[in-house]
């Protein structure tokens, strides 16, 4: 039982709150600007390596770079959303799917020409993992990622709920056109739903980074689990799409749990099992768990 | 360079063409005249690869295979795999809007591609298939084989061709384009929408996993690193908008254009400084995303764009 929580359960949060991070923008993008954002991933990407290129040059811990990658992701993803996906804006949304698709291409060849494509890390050195109760064991970086995405939900929370902009935001994502006559700038929105959804594609894209290593596919390869988590939280809830992310998380580290020493499902499958949950959702329940918009 | 190395040159460079061409005709069966968002197309591609590959080459101890069978048995077993998958995928999900099915088959080309990872005993894991054999290799060694091969990828063009065109012209072909624009209309008038999206899917899916038995059969040897999503999926979105998706000419022409702008790239990096020449290729990927940032802008409907076909009355 132990070993279920220490080598399943804790990772699987862990890992879950990852895609949590990264499935808020999506969602949002998805919810506001109405597109399916596929260099979200990337964003993340770049997240790390700023954050990367702070550790090394100011030889300041990986979590005090947070801001310093956050800064620099929120420039880069106005500077994209401003020069190849606004002049596409009118047209229907799958040209903006497709720009976004070159996107992430031009971003992760840009990382790989400044960065290379060796894998880094953060810091050096095997970290001693915290012993509870002489059973529980858990990584240091693990309690921080999962405060942090605690804190993080909370504070968006407050935010989509108190704040004009964050009301203004759900307005749009729930039915753009009553919003538009209502008078709300939309340009003011996209600007906060990009600076949002990058903000915590940094912080996702450095926990990786802190988690295991930072390399030039690190996050492309979570753009799957992250939209299935976006699903099935419900389009354009970010609250929903934390939920999802935890359950993505965990549904992918627990399946590979050994049970009357049979592995459920071969752990090199283990990306398999966001695409299945995905799949069925879009199918029997397309509009997530919590209710989001059928697009 | 020689005239006689330029040639030789060209069909290199022809042969990559068509078989970026097949590709491109059959992202067209399901983009331009169905509106199907496939961002999957590495999946069938590397389905039609590992199908002829098996299916053809001579016998090996590390995986199944070995059949030894003539090219066609070849091409013609992948075509039914990847139909079948194609089936499957489309059966689930064609239903789904524009943005989810890119996102579905992205996963598709993904699950794919673990299939062809893990499983050793099939498919020989990362290590890949080697000794696939070329059409006509008993007739032809050397330089002559080369200009053969060309041909044959070339005649495979075109037969893909003239079936994307009878589609296009077809009544067929012209409800699936009705569909694409308005899908509730096409309903109203009795059209069942996901059958014929079913259809279109699968036939589109047949003629990647095509393409992808002629690049086994050209390489000589497939692993999983040749289905690398960049190389196959976005390299054939970018030649069918630039082309002009709905236009099969266009498909075709996008292709050259496209390969010769990215053959291109190649000996422009091939020039830069020692220093540079390792990340060669990834700034031939960034300008490859930047043309089609500027082809979505400025040249949406492509260099041929797409006229339907005048009626008959």
């Amino acid at each position: 039982m132990m070993d279920f929580i220490n080598y399943y359960f804790i990772p699987g949060l862990t890992l879950g709150s990852i895609y949590a991070l990264g499935a808020v923008g999506i969602s949002m993008i998805f919810g506001i600007l109405r597109f399916a954002h596929f260099a979200h991933g990337d964003l993340m990407t770049v997240g790390a390596y700023a954050a990367l290129t702070a550790v090394w040059t100011l030889g300041i811990p990986a979590l005090a770079a947070i801001p310093i990658g956050i800064v620099f992701t929120c420039a880069v993803a106005l500077f994209t959303d401003r020069f190849f996906y606004k002049p596409l804006r009118d047209l229907p949304t799958i040209y903006t799917v497709i720009a976004s698709f070159g996107v992430a291409l031009i971003l992760r060849s840009l990382i790989q020409l400044v960065w290379g494509t060796e894998s880094q890390v953060y810091e050096t050195g095997f970290q001693k993992p915290i012993i509870l109760f002489d059973v529980l064991r858990i990584a240091t970086r693990h309690i921080q990622i999962i405060a942090a995405t605690f804190v993080i939900a909370i504070l968006l929370h407050l935010f989509l709920t108190y704040t004009r902009t964050g009301k203004s935001m759900r307005a749009v994502a729930d039915d753009p056109a009553l919003a538009s006559i209502a008078g709300l700038d939309p340009e003011k929105i996209v600007r906060w739903t990009w600076i949002i959804g990058a903000s915590l594609a940094a912080i996702a894209g450095i926990f990786v980074g802190l988690d295991t290593d930072v390399h030039t596919n690190l996050g492309w390869n979570m753009l799957l689990p992250m939209f299935a988590a976006a699903l099935l939280g419900g389009i354009g809830r970010p609250l929903g799409a934390i939920a999802g992310g935890l359950i993505i998380g965990m549904a992918e580290e627990i399946c590979t749990f050994p049970v009357f020493g049979e592995e459920l499902i071969s752990p090199s499958y283990k990306s398999a099992v966001a695409f299945v949950m995905m799949v069925g959702l879009l199918l029997f329940r397309p509009q997530g768990l919590f209710k989001g918009r059928v697009l | 360079m020689e005239l006689a190395g330029l040639f030789f040159y060209l069909i290199t460079f022809l042969t990559m063409a068509g078989i970026y061409a097949v590709l491109c005709l059959a992202l067209n069966m399901q983009w331009g005249f169905g509106g199907l968002f496939n961002a999957g197309i590495a999946g069938f591609y590397a389905i039609g690869a590992y199908a002829a590959a098996i299916v053809t080459s001579a016998g090996s101890k590390s995986h199944v295979g070995g059949f030894d069978l003539p090219i066609i048995v070849g091409l013609v077993v992948a075509g039914i795999i990847a139909g079948l998958v194609g089936w499957a995928v489309a059966r689930l999900c064609v239903r789904l809007k524009s943005d989810y099915l890119a996102i579905a088959t992205i996963g598709i080309a993904e699950i794919i591609r673990l299939f062809i990872v893990n499983e050793e005993w099939l498919t020989n894991g990362s290590l890949g298939i080697s000794h696939i054999p070329r059409p006509m290799e008993d007739w032809f060694v050397g330089k002559p084989a080369e200009i053969a091969f060309a041909l044959f990828v070339w005649s495979l063009v075109l037969l893909t061709w003239f079936v994307a065109h009878r589609l296009y012209i077809s009544p067929w072909g012209r409800v699936l384009r009705a569909i694409r624009d308005n899908e509730e209309a096409a309903e109203s008038i009795g059209k069942d929408v996901q059958s014929f999206r079913t259809q279109t899917f699968v036939i589109g899916a047949i003629f990647m996993a095509v393409a992808g038995a002629l690049s086994a059969h050209y390489f000589k040897y497939f692993s999983p690193d040749a289905t690398e999503p960049i190389l196959v999926t976005f390299l054939v979105w970018v030649m069918l908008i630039a082309g002009g998706s709905g236009n099969n000419k266009g498909a075709i022409l996008g292709a050259l254009v496209v390969w010769g702008i990215w053959s291109m790239t190649e000996i422009l990096t091939s020039m830069l400084p020692d220093g540079m020449t390792t990340r060669s290729s990834y700034i031939r990927m960034l300008l490859i995303g930047l043309f089609l940032q500027f082809v979505l802008q400025r040249y949406r409907s492509g260099l041929l764009p797409e006229r339907a076909p005048k009626l008959r009355i």
